[in-house]
């Protein structure tokens, strides 16, 4: 469970957050959708705690994002916007590393490990350095490397980007495993469709401000549109740049 | 702790996969210096034994006013060739660097000698080529030799005893030893221990910091619950480790090639055997943190890979620069130079390969002040490791 509650965060002129709050509860997916420049990055990495929020808290499972960081961390699994491998190691050990520094021990790693590339289908390229890996092959150990602790809070940044048909496809499926699963799911994306396709409630960001926080139903009710574009242009519309 | 270590076995495995954290630690560092020292010696040695034993050819214009001298000057293994037609095209000619030195004999030469009269020779030659100096120093010496020798006839003919001419007998005493000799020279072998260490980490340092944030792998890393602290003194560590990989191979390399130079015909026997060798490790390894720290403090400052490469290349030249200070002004080793990194040990280390008795005070401040140095820089990484704008 996420709760965001009022986050505002600046740099130096630009504001690129002005009072964000949201909840992302357990066992459902959260949508956080916005045009580029909204503040749905920045609004995610508080939550991952790479940033600071200048006001306002965020805690995950109850974990202050501020305060107590490290605790925060431990709760989630997070894949940043564009998340880069080590080359030189195979993606298997790409996982491994990161399992590591999570604290498993050694045969939970391996069991860990295995578990992980079955799910995400990666087997077949799991022993090959990540050199020259194609961008959904780069995405799913990203991915896999973020899931591999088994967290349950997981932040995904624009995890479709640059994948294809596919690709996407098995992320979708992905995602929906682990909401039955009871996770919390948070995600963002600049593409309405997917958002609607996917989530149980979507938050709409514009100018680093909420437009509107509700259900895809929700939504269509409260902007009087019943196309999902329509009803996302008019959301935006509604916020004042600042 | 295991953070640490984690991230320390990390980055070694993935740099000992990456050939250019290589090729620089372990190639390039240790074997360009003994290379280049190779180099440097035996083209010093070729042209000290060249220079005594060859004929000199001296181009002389008035050859024929000066029969005597010429034989003279041939007895001094110097042969007197045709010169330029006059002193004016002489000094054109070595200007030019068609001749390194002529002797001009006027007309006058043989008359003036007869009258007692200091008889005009004029040698030519360029100051600034050092190469044409040494012959011109050869010239003049056999000068000096010849007036040495005619006076002594002169005052013998008066019935004087010459040694009245030589009022002072002049020992030179040299206490310099074959090891001392060698310090000056071997004092280069400091600037290569400095740069093969700095070498050995420098690409493991941009790797870390600028290389990790450009290939996008900093942010998950930075989002798992491990503390800021445990990432980037593990990478300190993977830093150093290679560092002092690349400064033992240099050290080695060096130990071996040094028993292939003739150091013996330039009078030198260098005291650098196993256990100043290892001496030497124990010496510089306080260095590698200091080295490794402030490579990995300059690299986290950068944007880019590229551009970490290019301040890089500036600290690598900084702890040599008190070192070259030092040797060209020639100072002895004081207590307070045993502050200065990268000073402290090229003296030490000078010190050792003297053969010189080494001081414990000094070694016990160049140890302590290096570290703390080191250990302060590493602080300052970390501290600077926990700020947002490390993201870039």
């Amino acid at each position: 469970m996420i709760t965001v509650k009022d986050i505002y965060k600046s740099f130096g002129k630009v504001k690129a957050v002005r009072g964000v709050s949201f909840d992302a509860p357990d066992g459902k997916i959260t949508g956080l959708l916005g045009p580029n420049g909204a503040g749905k990055s920045t609004t995610l990495r508080v939550l991952y705690t790479v940033l600071k929020p200048d006001r306002g808290s965020a805690n995950i499972d109850g974990a202050d994002v501020a305060t107590n960081s490290l605790s925060a961390r431990e709760k989630i699994g997070a894949l940043p916007h564009g998340a880069g491998l080590y080359p030189h190691l195979t993606a298997r050990e790409n996982i491994a590393y990161f399992a590591r520094l999570c604290g498993l021990d050694k045969a939970e790693i391996d069991d860990r490990v295995d578990k992980i590339v079955k799910l995400l289908d990666i087997a077949e390229f799991a022993e090959r350095r990540t050199k020259g890996f194609s961008q959904g092959q780069r995405t799913k150990v990203a991915l896999a490397r973020a899931l591999v602790h088994d967290p349950q809070n997981i932040i995904l940044d624009e995890p479709t980007n640059g994948l294809d048909v596919m690709a996407t496809r098995s992320l979708r499926e992905l995602i929906l495993k682990l909401k039955d699963d009871g996770r919390c799911v948070l995600f963002s994306s600049h593409v309405m469709q997917e958002v609607a396709a996917l989530c149980d409630d979507i938050c709409i960001i514009a100018h680093g401000r909420v437009a509107i926080d509700d259900s895809i139903d929700g939504i269509r009710q409260r902007t009087g549109c019943d196309d999902i574009e329509d009803a996302f242009v008019e959301a935006i519309h509604r916020v004042e740049p600042e | 702790m295991g953070t640490l270590f984690t991230v320390f076995l990390k980055e070694v495995l993935d740099n000992f996969r990456d050939r250019r954290t290589l090729g620089s630690a372990l190639l390039m560092g240790p074997i360009f210096g003994p290379m280049l020292f190779a180099f440097v010696i035996n083209l010093s040695i070729e042209r000290s034994l060249e220079s005594a034993e060859t004929t000199l050819e001296l181009p002389v214009i008035g050859e024929q006013h000066a029969p005597n001298l010429v034989s003279f000057l041939r007895s001094r293994n110097i042969e007197a060739v045709a010169g330029p037609a006059d002193a004016a095209a002489a000094m054109a000619a070595v200007k030019l660097g068609t001749h390194d030195v002529v002797l001009v004999i006027p007309e006058e030469f043989g008359e003036q000698l007869g009258d007692m009269i200091p008889a005009r020779v004029a040698l030519i030659s360029d100051q600034a080529n050092s190469d044409a100096d040494r012959d011109a120093r050869r010239a003049s010496n056999a000068l000096l030799a010849y007036q040495q020798l005619l006076a002594g006839t002169r005052v013998i003919a008066r019935g004087i005893n010459p040694r009245a001419l030589q009022p002072l007998n002049i020992d030179e005493v040299d206490v310099s030893t074959p090891s001392g000799r060698s310090a000056m020279l071997l004092g280069m072998m400091s600037y290569f221990f400095v740069f093969a260490a700095l070498m050995g980490g420098m690409y493991l340092a941009i790797d870390t910091t600028a290389g990790e944030r450009e290939r996008g792998s900093l942010e998950p890393l930075l989002s798992l619950p491990v503390t800021r602290d445990q990432l980037i003194y593990g990478k300190i560590a993977a830093t150093c480790l290679f560092m002092t990989l690349s400064l033992m191979l240099s050290l080695t390399a060096f130990y071996v090639s040094l028993k292939f130079m003739p150091l013996e015909q330039l009078g030198m026997t260098p005291n650098f055997g196993p256990a100043v060798v290892l001496a030497a490790l124990a010496i510089f390894l306080p260095f590698i943190l200091v080295g490794a720290a402030l490579m990995t403090l300059v690299a986290s400052f950068t944007k880019s890979y590229r551009e970490a490469q290019t301040w890089l290349s500036v600290v690598l030249i900084a702890p040599t620069m008190p070192i070259l200070i030092v040797s060209i002004l020639t100072l002895r080793p004081r207590t307070e130079f045993m502050l200065i990194p990268s000073l402290s040990q090229h003296l030490l280390l000078v010190d050792m390969v003297k053969n010189e008795p080494i001081n414990g005070l000094h070694v016990a401040i160049s140890v302590t002040s290096t570290l703390v140095i080191g250990i302060i820089l590493a602080w300052v990484c970390a501290r600077l490791y926990r700020r947002e704008g490390l993201l870039g």
